[in-house]
């Protein structure tokens, strides 16, 4: 298998202060990864480094081509999804409005009626509320229409930041399924961050375990879910 | 009451000049989030420079065309040098180069047309409209101008792709950029149309004014007025701001007692902010709730 | 059309300046101190009267900067309380001939209760909306003091001839240095004092409404009383500055109160820096300066000279006079560590 995402020494700051303190880790073609670790750990930033939304140095490599001298909106169109966290929801806009900007960069109108088409199979909920604004959808609906939105680029790589966050458990439960259906049929990479380690684990082949800012621990996820001085340590269950 | 009907009127005739300066405020207010102090002068140079071209003997609506491509490079060239440089710097400092560009524009064309006052030529004629005195046959076609730019703002607006990007990139820009719209191009695109759209509005303008490099002054405080009144996020609500405006002013000059022309503007102004009192969003504009 | 929209925090308009960096340093300041107290000793009369616009308009620029810089409130309609400052001061000292000193606590104070009450209605409104009704009120003051019933007291369009008072005391020097150490005392003490406001309790309040408001209002803050005292304090400081204007150019009209002038405090507080109390004065000098070198440069083109060198000022301190002062602090810093 080869290396989709290669990152060398990544360190980003906020500021004057250092977040990331050179993080290196690969991620394969058509796997599934989670990072886990703590609040302030450093999660959200390595996803924001990876497309340029804050300042960086260190080397960020996708399918061989160096992303950091790209702008963020460059990097997307490379075929990297970026699901932010609270899902940066255009909430003034309509559910099929959000989908068709996730589309935005492609040219292929039929493909992105089809690719439309095929969201509201994945997530019916979002079928039915095409023509409502969507905020008024509820947490659990608006981290799908995000995923959504997301796959609508037909990325390579999908970056998701916390999707569990502020869901009950079952959507939560619901939203896994879905995503390891995407990865596995769409032949989707994910990285995925989770504060919900336990859950991430059962979701992902392969695990990072990070900790202020640097890589802790990586290994395949059922290793690392069934040691328990990991577990114990570093993700607390 | 025939007075009333008629002022009504009149003050139609005159809020459609406020409708269209609106429309390019909404405009530029969707795209940068402020107002655009600069942006009559700008709307003035345009005219001029259409002026210049009927002079050398280019006709009305060539000149037109070459203008309004003319004023969206032009404003895409603002943007690009004077503007972006400046996006992370404070808004204030923004609005003090708004200043800055106003203080540029009107200066130079000055300089170059001089400030007595011009004829500009209409191309609707104007002779009453429908027997009416008081609209003429210009002032409906402005009506009309007005009307179908903003169909085609809307039609821009929902229905096409760009529009959409517009819109994302103006509503949340770090979620545009993630979505692979590059927000900076735009902005510039922003000013690009609300200076075409601003050029349009002085060309028509200009017949009922006269063209002379203070022709906007007035003019684009109403249509920020009116823009806030009609809530500054619909191009609709603009237009209808634009001609309850006119109106306001109108009756206020009619029927307030005391009131001559200098303090019209001041009584219309008040009128709106008490309308914005009660509607701090404007008329039709989206009511955003705030968290901490 | 309604829609909920969740956003974040949203950008302030107003940046947050910390209250230590509102300052200068004592030694600075005790540099500059001299300096005014100095130069007009060896200056001539007309660059006298131009040192004490200098700080008249400070005084103003150093009145939108509490309100902008301190609470978060923009405003567009100093000039109007620059005006009836003015018109309070002329009106008291030609037609009731009382003593101009005098009339300067009672200019700051009918502008505090004016803008204490502008302030009301003005609650319920923020950033373009604020902008434009206090520019609303800009625009009508000209208008209303040409109005025909107040003629009597306000002289109408030919406004009022104020006379300059001479140096008390027998004292030896000429009336224009007299009003500038007279200016000098009374801008040091509202200097100080607006200081001391922003450290305040009060001060405090200004700053937490201005960087959030509903955070602010949360945390138990008045944030109905303590905006409109903002404005009340502000117009009352721009009352005593307009007042002092009167008196230093002796003449009061209603064109010289336009929107104009209200422009000018606005890039005065921009080219000093918003919030940092100390760049008044510097955007003072550009609002004095400026233009006259615009004019040096090109009379044609004094317009579009003047917008070039604006342009010119924030491209490189787009934060205002603060950011020079707070390069240097940091040289400076360095030098000691070295």
């Amino acid at each position: 298998m080869t290396a989709l995402l290669n990152i060398k020494d990544l360190r980003a700051y906020y500021g004057q202060v250092q977040a990331l303190h050179g993080l290196t880790f690969s991620l394969n073609e058509g796997s599934l990864t989670t990072l886990l670790g703590a609040n302030g750990a450093g999660k959200t930033t390595t996803l924001r480094a990876i497309c340029n939304m804050v300042r960086s140095t260190g080397a960020v490599e996708f399918e061989g081509k160096p992303l950091t001298s790209r702008s963020t909106e460059n990097i997307v169109r490379l075929g990297i999804a970026h699901v932010p966290q609270g899902r940066g929801t255009f909430t003034t806009m309509t559910v099929e409005e959000n989908l068709q900007l996730g589309a935005i960069t492609r040219k292929d109108q039929a493909g992105i009626v089809d690719d439309i088409e095929r969201m509201y199979t994945h997530f019916p909920v979002l079928k039915q509320r095409h023509t409502q604004q969507a905020g008024t959808l509820s947490g659990g609906e608006q981290q799908m229409l995000a995923v959504a939105r997301a796959l609508m680029l037909r990325p390579r790589l999908m970056l998701l930041d916390e999707p569990s966050f502020g869901l009950a458990p079952l959507v939560v439960r619901d939203l896994f399924k879905i995503l390891g259906k995407i990865n596995r049929e769409d032949k989707v990479s994910i990285l995925v961050v989770e504060q919900n380690a336990q859950l991430a684990l059962e979701l992902a082949d392969h695990a990072y375990v990070i900790e202020t800012g640097r890589i802790v621990m990586s290994g395949n996820a059922k290793d690392i879910a069934n040691n328990e001085d990991v577990r114990k340590s570093y993700l607390g269950y | 009451m025939e007075l009333f009907t008629n002022q009504i009127l009149a003050g139609i005739a005159t809020g459609a000049i406020y409708a269209c300066m609106a429309l390019a405020v909404v405009m530029i207010y969707q795209a940068i989030d402020h107002l655009n102090f600069a942006q009559g002068e700008m709307a003035m140079f345009s005219t001029f420079i259409s002026w210049q071209l009927m002079q050398v003997g280019v006709p009305y609506w060539g000149a037109f065309v070459l203008t309004l491509v003319f004023s969206f490079i032009g404003g895409i060239a603002i943007e690009r040098i004077l503007f972006k440089p400046l996006t992370k710097a404070p808004i204030l400092t923004n609005v003090a180069g708004f200043i800055a560009l106003f203080a540029i524009i009107n200066s130079s064309a000055g300089l170059i047309w001089d400030f007595t006052i011009k004829q500009y030529p209409t191309p609707f004629g104007s002779s009453p409209f429908l027997g009416s005195q008081l609209i003429s046959t210009h002032q409906a076609g402005m009506i009309g101008v007005t009307v179908l730019l903003l169909l085609a703002l809307y039609f821009f607006f929902q229905y096409t792709r760009m529009g959409l990007a517009m819109r994302a990139a103006a509503s949340l820009p770090e979620s545009a950029r993630l979505v692979g719209i590059n927000t900076s191009w735009m902005i510039a695109l922003g000013w690009g149309m609300a200076s075409a759209i601003g050029a349009i509005a002085g060309m028509l303008i200009a017949p009922v004014v006269f063209l002379e490099p203070n022709m906007m002054g007035g003019v684009l405080i109403y249509g920020f007025a009116a823009a806030v009144l009609g809530g500054l996020t619909s191009p609709f609500g603009a237009v209808v701001g634009g001609f309850l405006v006119g109106i306001f002013e109108n009756l206020a000059g009619t029927y307030i007692p005391g009131v001559g022309n200098e303090l019209k503007l001041p009584i219309a102004l008040a009128l709106i902010i008490s309308v914005l009192v009660v509607k701090p969003a404007g008329l039709f504009g989206r009511h955003i709730v705030k968290r901490v | 059309m309604s829609a909920i929209e969740n956003v974040a925090p949203e950008d302030q308009p107003v940046e947050a300046v910390p209250k230590r960096a509102m300052t200068i340093g004592s030694g600075t300041s005790f540099v500059v101190l001299l300096l005014l107290l100095i130069v007009p000793l060896f200056a001539k009369n007309f660059i006298i009267f131009q040192l004490t616009m200098l700080l008249i308009y400070g005084l103003a620029v150093l009145a939108l900067n509490i309100l902008t810089g301190g609470s978060g409130q923009f405003s567009l309609g100093q000039s109007a309380f620059y005006a009836v400052g003015a018109y309070t001061t002329a009106v008291l000292m030609e037609h009731l001939n009382i003593n101009y000193a005098l009339t300067l606590p009672i200019a700051g104070l009918v502008c505090f209760a004016f803008g204490f009450l502008f302030g009301q209605p003005a609650l319920r409104l923020s950033g373009v909306y604020l902008a434009l009704a206090t520019f609303a009120l800009a625009t009508a003051m000209p208008q209303l003091l040409k109005l025909n019933f107040l003629e009597h007291w306000t002289g109408g369009v030919q406004g009022l001839v104020v006379t300059k008072p001479d140096a008390p005391f027998g004292l030896p020097m000429s009336q224009d240095m007299w009003l500038y150490y007279f200016t000098l005392a009374i801008t040091l003490a509202i200097y100080i004092f607006s200081v001391n406001l922003l450290r305040s309790r009060s001060g405090r309040a200004f700053m937490a409404i201005r960087d959030n408001e509903i955070a602010a209002s949360a945390m138990g803050v008045d944030v109905a009383l303590y905006k409109t005292l903002a404005f009340g304090v502000s117009a009352g400081i721009t009352g005593v500055a307009g007042g002092l204007g009167a008196i230093a150019v002796q003449f009061v009209a209603p064109d010289s109160y336009t929107i104009t002038l209200a422009i000018s405090l606005f890039l005065g507080m921009v080219v000093g820096g918003v919030g940092w109390l100390p760049g008044s004065i510097i955007g003072s000098a550009f609002i004095i300066f400026v233009p006259n070198i615009a004019e040096g440069i090109s009379k044609g083109l004094s317009g579009a000279v003047f917008g070039v060198l604006l342009f010119l000022i924030i491209f490189l301190v787009p934060h205002g006079a603060r950011q020079i002062a707070i390069v240097g602090q940091q040289l400076i810093g360095k030098l000691r560590k070295n």
